[in-house]
């Protein structure tokens, strides 16, 4: 099988797996007051220490989640109320079309329910937010705006923001800046306190760790509301009873990740290349969505070395994907589909691409597992599943 | 063969896809989208576009340990059926959606981009058999569509593959149990898929707007009522005509006219609804071969329904046919299929397992 969908979740590490079959033996309630209760806490602080010190938090910045869905809705929600509370004229939110749905979502949630009102940030082609258009965004009105959230990077298009830059600009008028960094840790260099967000999401599955662990960076001088309560965990900020062997594993894959995230970055930007190179000696029109990625951003690619975002002109990115799947090869149409009609993605549209465009992509991402074999299927299959995709296309095109 | 199985999330298509595996095919399933805005949970009726059908038929996948898609066809379906019944009731005719879903959608857009991609047929959980190039009857008559998919050309029939013509419903939830298909128990759908509520007419008068008129007395030509709109009206209705003064017979009076143009909804006694001549036009012959009219039939003039014998000739590309013994509620716009088997002919002659279709055809007038 060539898994090519790292984006989507990753391979668990082996070291991941041993580490949280270890901590799973043991028993205790990290709260609890006796030696196993002890013992369960300091396996949770002490991945909270090696957490902290490998993304540039303190530990005391660190709140452990469910997932990068929690930790965003955790972020939004939690310091547009907070904001709020400080000063009520506060109800504007400020983000970019191309957000994850667990951003998007709860933006939209907040303002069909709580009051908030939202400005969408304009991106470019490549799908980047710049400094001056958020810049823009909060000249309307520096006085309403309740926060600023920014995706690091990309899970579509690859397409790394310039967050230290936008950070600031949030910063001019004292406005706390949120980044979802799932799809940055591990790929390009992330670093808290450098970056300058004020919050900051990461989820473990994205890079080898388990899913249903993640974690929201906070310093600890901003403002946020629990949107979970209860036992009064994690500072108060998220009620429940640690998972300690999914936070063990956790500390783990991110240790994991920023160790070696300049040697599989280079590996994988390679590795990617060499895909894009193959298909396109094949499938000669073939168009590589978003950042190009030979520039530099904040010390890393501008671009998420494991991603190659592919538009195929004439295909539809949904028998593409079958044909591939059917040939053994794994990977993704960017589109959600949960509620059970593919609709084409709402970052392509909001990079300007129409539906039809938009339709034709197919997203492969790479993750420490890629090799060159993976590659090599993917230049054998390409040719034949392009050919058939678009004889489809053009079958439904005739009966329209 | 590679099959591709349209799977609703029903228990038919689910135990077609499983039999069409058991016969050694290698089979894929799709559901097929066909509203932007699926509906969430829906007790009672079922349609089949649902977030929860599309679940169900996925679990079903996993069980048989075959790929599963969605494919998108919302566009084509509102193009090809939702925008063919309005305006088929606006022009005073009386569409089957279900039927029109099949010609175009299912053994046409879904066909065409399954051959396109590989496939050699498209599966389905009709109930009708295909055997010696002709589309024959259900043995299970009560649950018998090949009235449904008398409309396909011997093109579209050669790619289709219908596994449960020769099964009874009862069967086929047995086989779904024994399968441990969660859907063994699900309830049949019978409401039109986009009409969720089941309530045409205001479905109707929803989309087409109100287009009042008058409702007229065949025997007195008297105007004794209005309506807001003939798309509210099928020939043969008796319900819902709300004429508040009845006949001066006391007779029941049904509708016997629909015109459009001067929005006129003529109503009268049953006798008025007796029809002995049926024309039709875009004849089509499932099995490919003409049969040599002229020709004894039983013909079947609605998709729940008795047949009626008759004799069928083709002029001009036209069917016309002359019934033994006059039907009732026989509207343009409904299709007519002809049967042909052995005792067709005998007076006692209903739907039987060894009928096929002959032709079929829509109605455009009768007399």
């Amino acid at each position: 099988m060539t898994y090519l969908d790292h984006a989507a979740t990753t391979p668990v590490l082996p070291e991941v797996i041993a580490a949280m079959s270890q901590a799973m033996t043991l028993t205790g309630n990290a709260s609890s007051l006796h030696t196993s209760g002890r013992a369960a806490r300091r396996r949770v602080e002490e991945s909270r220490e090696t957490i902290a010190e490998a993304l540039g938090a303190r530990p005391s910045e660190v709140i452990f989640t469910s997932g990068g869905t929690e930790s965003d809705n955790l972020a939004v929600t939690g310091i547009y109320q907070a904001r709020i509370a400080q000063d009520p004229r506060r109800t504007r939110i400020l983000a970019p079309a191309i957000e994850h749905h667990a951003v998007l979502d709860v933006v939209e949630h907040l303002v069909a329910a709580d009051g908030a009102a939202v400005t969408w940030l304009e991106v470019d082609d490549f799908g980047r937010v710049h400094a001056d258009t958020l810049a823009a965004a909060i000249a309307e009105n520096p006085a309403d705006v309740a926060l600023v959230t920014v995706m690091w990077a990309n899970n579509e298009v690859g397409t790394v923001n310039p967050v230290r830059e936008l950070a600031e600009v949030a910063h001019v008028h004292g406005i706390p800046f949120h980044t979802d960094a799932v799809q940055a840790v591990g790929q390009v260099p992330v670093d808290f306190t450098h970056c300058g967000a004020d919050a900051l999401t990461v989820t473990g599955h994205k890079i080898g760790g388990p899913t249903g662990a993640g974690l929201l960076l906070l310093r600890r001088e901003t403002p946020v509301a629990p949107i979970m309560f209860g036992g009064g965990q994690e500072r108060g900020i998220r009620s429940g009873t640690p998972d300690v062997a999914g936070i063990v594993g956790l500390a783990v894959a991110v240790k994991d990740a920023v160790t070696h995230r300049a040697e599989r970055a280079s590996a994988q930007a390679t590795l990617r290349d060499e895909l894009i190179r193959a298909v396109t000696a094949r499938v000669p029109d073939v168009v590589l969505t978003g950042d190009p990625g030979a520039g530099l951003m904040d010390g890393g690619p501008s671009r998420l070395p494991g991603n190659a975002h592919l538009r195929f002109p004439g295909c539809e990115g949904d028998s593409l994907l079958m044909l591939l799947d059917a040939a053994g090869i794994e990977c993704s149409t960017g589109s959600a589909c949960t509620a059970g009609v593919p609709r084409p993605s709402h970052v392509l549209l909001a990079m300007g691409l129409d539906e039809h465009t938009a339709r034709a992509s197919l997203r492969f991402s790479l993750g420490h597992t890629s090799t060159a074999s993976d590659v090599a299927a993917v230049a054998d299959a390409i040719g034949p599943a392009v050919d058939r995709s678009r004889k489809a296309a053009l079958a439904g095109a005739r009966r329209r | 063969m590679r099959v591709l199985a349209a799977m609703s999330g029903g228990v038919d298509s689910a135990v077609a896809a499983a039999l069409a595996q058991q016969a050694g095919h290698e089979v894929t399933g799709v559901h097929m989208a066909l509203s932007r805005t699926p509906g969430t949970l829906r007790t009672g009726s079922r349609g089949c576009c649902t977030v929860e059908d599309a679940f169900d038929a996925r679990r079903v996948c996993d069980l048989l340990g075959i790929p599963y898609y969605v494919w998108d066809f919302s566009e084509d379906f509102l193009d090809d059926v939702v925008a063919d019944f309005l305006a088929e009731y606006a022009a005073g005719r009386t569409p089957n959606p279900c039927l029109r879903c099949n010609e175009k959608i299912k053994f046409a857009a879904l066909l065409d981009r399954a051959i396109a991609l590989g496939f050699d047929a498209v599966c389905t959980g009709h109930y009708a058999r295909l055997m010696d190039d002709n589309l024959y009857r259900s043995v299970d008559l009560a649950k018998d569509q090949s009235y449904v998919l008398a409309v396909l050309t011997p093109e579209q029939l050669t790619h289709s593959m219908f596994p449960l013509g020769g099964w009874t419903k009862t069967q086929v939830r047995t086989e779904a149990r024994r399968r441990g298909f969660a859907v063994a128990a699900k309830p049949d759908s019978y409401d039109i898929c986009f009409i969720p509520d089941g309530d045409t007419h205001g479905y109707l008068v929803d989309k087409l707007g109100a287009r009042p008129g008058a409702v007229v007395d065949a025997t007195t030509g008297e105007r004794i009522a209005e309506h807001d709109g003939v798309f509210a009206y099928t020939i043969g209705q008796r319900k819902g005509l709300r004429l508040d003064r009845p006949a001066p017979d006391g007779r029941p009076r049904y509708v016997l006219g629909i015109e459009p143009v001067s929005r006129t909804i003529t109503v009268g006694p049953a006798s008025g609804l007796d029809v002995g001549l049926v024309v039709a036009d875009r004849v089509v012959f499932a099995g490919g071969r003409r049969a040599g009219f002229p020709v004894r039939v039983q013909a079947q003039l609605r998709a729940h329904g008795e047949t009626v014998g008759g004799s069928a000739d083709l002029v001009d590309d036209m069917l016309r046919l002359n019934l033994d013994r006059p039907a009732r509620g026989v509207a343009p716009g409904q299709t007519v299929v002809l049967y042909g088997g052995p005792g067709v002919d005998e007076p006692a002659a209903g739907p039987s397992a060894d009928q096929y279709v002959l032709a079929a055809g829509t109605i455009v007038r009768t007399g």
